[in-house]
């Protein structure tokens, strides 16, 4: 036990918190946009996992970090396009389309890992680049906050501002107002002539984008190369995320560093002797407590409001 | 005459399903006239005017504006050529606010940043110009549909609107709502618009338009000055017959007493108190109206009684079950039916077939099920008689609600709820959006089933409907009930409207006088 709290404890797990994070934030507000435009992006797990290799293969090939990452981007919005066509023009169901693009995903990038690395598991005899970490200047001189804020891969601090890009684009732009009115009340949108198969479009395209950063990180700055299904659920975590963060981005934010403490747990308890599957089930069984919580606190303020009127 | 505006030219429309809405119609309008559309339900008049907004593509006919042909493919290319509509369902984002749905899809910008001080500014201003008093700031969902309808209105006017269509606006409205709309309308008019006004009321079109063109099974059959034409005339030409406006009632034979509210109590989520000792009874046999304007409480009443809002005080009692803590199944179940006052929101469910609509309150009985399996062919049954019964306009009873003409989706809710031989109806706004013809019916209907022995509350923003219609009734204003008339054939329009607006109101032991055991 008290190993436990000593690992909690230190600055490492901080940042370790952040580190695991990333990825979660990235995906979980590529869904509050996509939800907010009324259009459910199942997809964020393939995509997710399509820019993972996509960045390990062109940056390995180009010996380019930002070809690499440049490459990762658009095999997102090529996956975003394909759920759109399907999806809103040819009217198949979003969520199945979005199963499909997960599977085929799961089982392309392993059949052109195998092509290209001629390995069925990892992408080592690759030699792919890798997104640098910064160090902050005078952040990384205070202690406790330092070591915890500091030295983080760059695409991790442009998820968090990314938070901030994501809210002024929902509610201080006019795409913003767009998106949530065609979420809402698409016959409403169209009425006033907004074009809602565009808006939908555009709102899954951004979506995919900043999962594509997500997958980025998780091949070329979480670890510095592409294993078969490495994103693991970190698609439908974010999912998750985005439900109890009540599709906010900053509760999205919040949530995400939740499951990012039960990743970064799970991660260094593997060190101690706990079964590792049971250490492993810790950022699903967080996603299920999470989402309990959530729900407790809602019929709580129903019943308080009842109590306030009984009085 | 004035001159001509706008003109469609031999319209035809037949809908993916094989119903023709149009057929060769006919219509023309001139600068600053209001023009009024009439019609039974599923006439085809909403459709035309779909058509004119370019929300549906007619399959033949031109349209020609100021003499030169355009083609309206879209919603934005009408409002290019300055055409505007507020439909009969509104088109508001809830969560958004006023100034915000105003200026949507138009929005002002700053550096590419949406400029929300400009949105608020700009529906000030246009607030001003047409008197449609609005607080820009307000979030939609919370407010009265008065105001909905004006935000629409000024939604239009921001796009440049010159041709206004308004459909059925005055249906949701109160009377005293109605005649502000009729002041903006005149106003609008001599500001140099042209209104499209559909309504059902034959008074209101009697009263506001210049010009009245008449639709019937998708043809125009007419089109008149209003002042050449009467009521009746109108009607005749609508339906095909004249239509009685009086019913005539048998004496009527009071049963037990079914519904009893005591001292009801309810305070509404942001704090407001809107029911304040609310207690009356009905007797089965009995019609009891309630006369209000909207927002003193009756839809929450109705709420409440019905089970669709929980966590008040006092105590309600439906055929001697106290139905505090019952869910609204259980109170269905003892025999209340409900027609609620938004079709779309609990009336039906839009995306279902008018057979899933109907089996709504019952697919879960015996006579429907063979074991585990529904009886299709007993569902079809009823819902194929039903629509016989209530003249549903539609191509079959496997067709969603949602391609329903508006009159044609209140039927089916009024006829699902009709038909489970309800001990108590709660009938809120049940001929809203009804034609002359079908709200005969409809009234005739509620009469049966109160002569059946029915305990029937109806709630009714149309003072007309509410005398007409119920034995005795009640006045809320403030949430209060503040006059009981045991008998509707000795009370007024005008005595009504004192009590309505909150002039007067009777003593306590008057009031008393609707309670009984
Ligand atoms: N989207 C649709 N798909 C198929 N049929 C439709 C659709 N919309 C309307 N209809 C049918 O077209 C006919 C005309 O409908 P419309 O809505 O124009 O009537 P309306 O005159 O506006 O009636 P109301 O007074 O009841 O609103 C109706 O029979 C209706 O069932
Ligand atoms: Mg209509």
């Amino acid at each position: 036990m008290n190993n436990i709290f000593k690992i909690i404890f230190s600055t490492s797990f901080g940042y370790a918190i952040l580190r695991v994070t990333t990825p979660i934030l990235f995906s979980g507000l590529g869904a509050v946009i996509s939800d907010k435009a009324g259009v459910i992006n199942i997809a964020l797990e393939g995509t997710m996992l399509t820019s993972a290799l996509t960045g390990v293969i062109v940056s390995a090939l180009t010996q380019s970090t930002f070809f690499g990452v440049i490459a990762a981007i658009l095999s997102g919005i090529f996956v975003s396009l394909l759920l759109s066509y399907f999806s809103l023009n040819l009217k198949t169901d979003i969520v199945l389309t979005g199963i499909a693009i997960n599977l085929l995903a799961s089982g392309g990038t392993i059949f052109i890992l195998y092509l290209v690395a001629h390995d069925k598991g990892i992408s080592t005899s690759l030699n792919s680049k890798v997104i640098p970490n910064v160090t902050i200047p005078l952040l990384n001189k205070i202690p406790i906050l330092g070591p915890i804020l500091s030295g983080h891969n760059i695409l991790t601090y442009l998820s968090w501002i990314s938070v901030a890009i994501v809210y002024i684009l929902l509610y201080k732009t006019p795409l913003g107002v767009r998106i949530r009115a065609v979420g809402e009340n698409p016959e409403a949108a169209e009425s006033v002539g907004i074009n809602v198969n565009k808006i939908r479009y555009i709102a899954l395209c951004i979506s995919c984008i900043l999962a594509s950063f997500g997958g980025a990180y998780m091949s070329m700055g979480y670890v510095s190369w592409f294993s078969t299904n490495m994103t693991s659920g970190r698609g439908f975590i974010a999912l998750a995320a985005e439900a109890m963060g009540k599709g906010n981005p900053v509760g999205t934010l919040l949530t995400s560093l939740l499951f990012g403490f039960a990743g970064a747990l799970s991660n260094n308890l593997q060190s101690l002797r706990i079964p590792s599957e049971f250490v492993q089930m810790i950022p699903y069984l967080a996603t299920i407590v999470g989402l309990v919580i959530y729900s407790i606190r809602k019929t709580n303020m129903l019943k308080y409001k009842k109590e306030v009127q009984n009085a | 005459m004035k001159n001509e505006i706008l003109r469609m030219e031999n319209i035809t429309k037949i809908y993916s399903n094989g119903i023709t809405a149009n057929k060769g119609v006919y219509f023309s309008i001139c600068e600053s006239e209001i023009h009024a559309l009439v019609g039974e339900n599923g006439a085809g008049k909403s459709t035309l005017m779909k058509i004119l907004f370019g929300l549906e593509q007619p399959d033949d006919g031109e349209i020609y504006l100021n003499n030169s042909r355009i083609s309206i493919t879209s919603p934005s290319l009408a409002i290019k050529n300055g055409i505007g509509m507020v439909h009969q369902h509104f088109m508001l984002v809830p969560s958004l606010t006023v100034a915000e749905n105003v200026v949507l899809g138009l929005e002002p910008r700053n550096k590419g940043f949406f400029d929300y001080k400009k949105a608020v500014a700009i529906t000030e201003e246009l607030a001003q110009k047409y008197n449609l008093f609005v607080d820009p700031n307000s979030i939609v969902e919370d407010l009265p549909v008065g105001m909905k309808q004006k935000i629409e209105i000024l939604k239009a006017l921001y796009r440049g609107a010159k041709i206004l269509i308004l459909d059925e606006p005055t249906a949701v409205l109160t009377p005293q709502e109605t005649v502000e709309l009729f002041n903006q309308l005149m106003h609008l008019k001599n500001s140099g618009h042209t209104i499209i006004f559909i309504s059902h009321k034959l008074n209101e079109v009697k009263q506001i338009s210049d010009r009245v063109t008449i639709m019937r099974n998708g043809r125009n059959v007419g089109v008149f000055n209003t002042s050449d034409v009467s009521e009746n005339d109108i009607s005749r030409l609508m339906v095909g017959r004249d239509v009685v406006f009086k019913l005539d009632k048998n004496i009527k034979k009071l049963g037990k007493t079914i519904l009893n509210v005591k001292n009801l109590n309810y305070t509404s989520e942001t704090g407001k108190k809107v029911l304040k000792n609310i207690s009356f009874s009905v007797r089965g046999g009995e019609i009891l109206g309630i006369a209000g304007v909207e927002g003193n409480g009756q839809r929450e009443l109705v709420e409440i009684i019905t089970g669709l809002r929980n966590y008040y005080e006092g105590e309600i009692v439906i055929d001697n079950i106290r139905i505090n803590n019952l869910s609204i199944k259980e109170i269905r179940e003892l025999g209340t039916s409900h027609i609620p006052e938004d079709r779309m929101v609990y009336g039906v469910a839009a995306q279902g077939t008018i057979e899933e609509n109907i089996i709504s309150d019952r697919f879960y009985k015996k006579e429907l099920n063979h074991r585990i399996l529904m009886n299709i062919k007993k569902v079809s049954d009823i819902s194929k008689d039903l629509i016989k019964e209530y003249k549903i306009k539609c191509s079959s009873s496997k067709q969603k609600v949602s391609m329903l003409s508006g009159g044609n989706i209140q039927k089916v809710v009024v006829a699902r709820e009709f038909s489970s031989n309800p001990k108590l109806l709660i009938a809120d706004q049940p001929t809203r959006g009804i034609d002359i013809g079908a709200t005969e019916f409809i009234h005739k209907k509620i009469i049966q089933l109160r002569d059946s022995g029915t305990a029937i509350l109806l709630v009714s923003a149309d003072l007309n409907e509410i005398l007409e219609v119920s034995d005795s009734l009640i006045v809320m204003y403030g949430g209060e009930i503040v006059a009981y008339f045991d008998d509707t054939a000795n009370v007024t329009e005008e005595e009504l409207g004192m009590y309505m607006l909150g002039l007067k109101r009777q003593s306590h032991d008057e009031i008393g006088r609707v309670i009984y055991e």
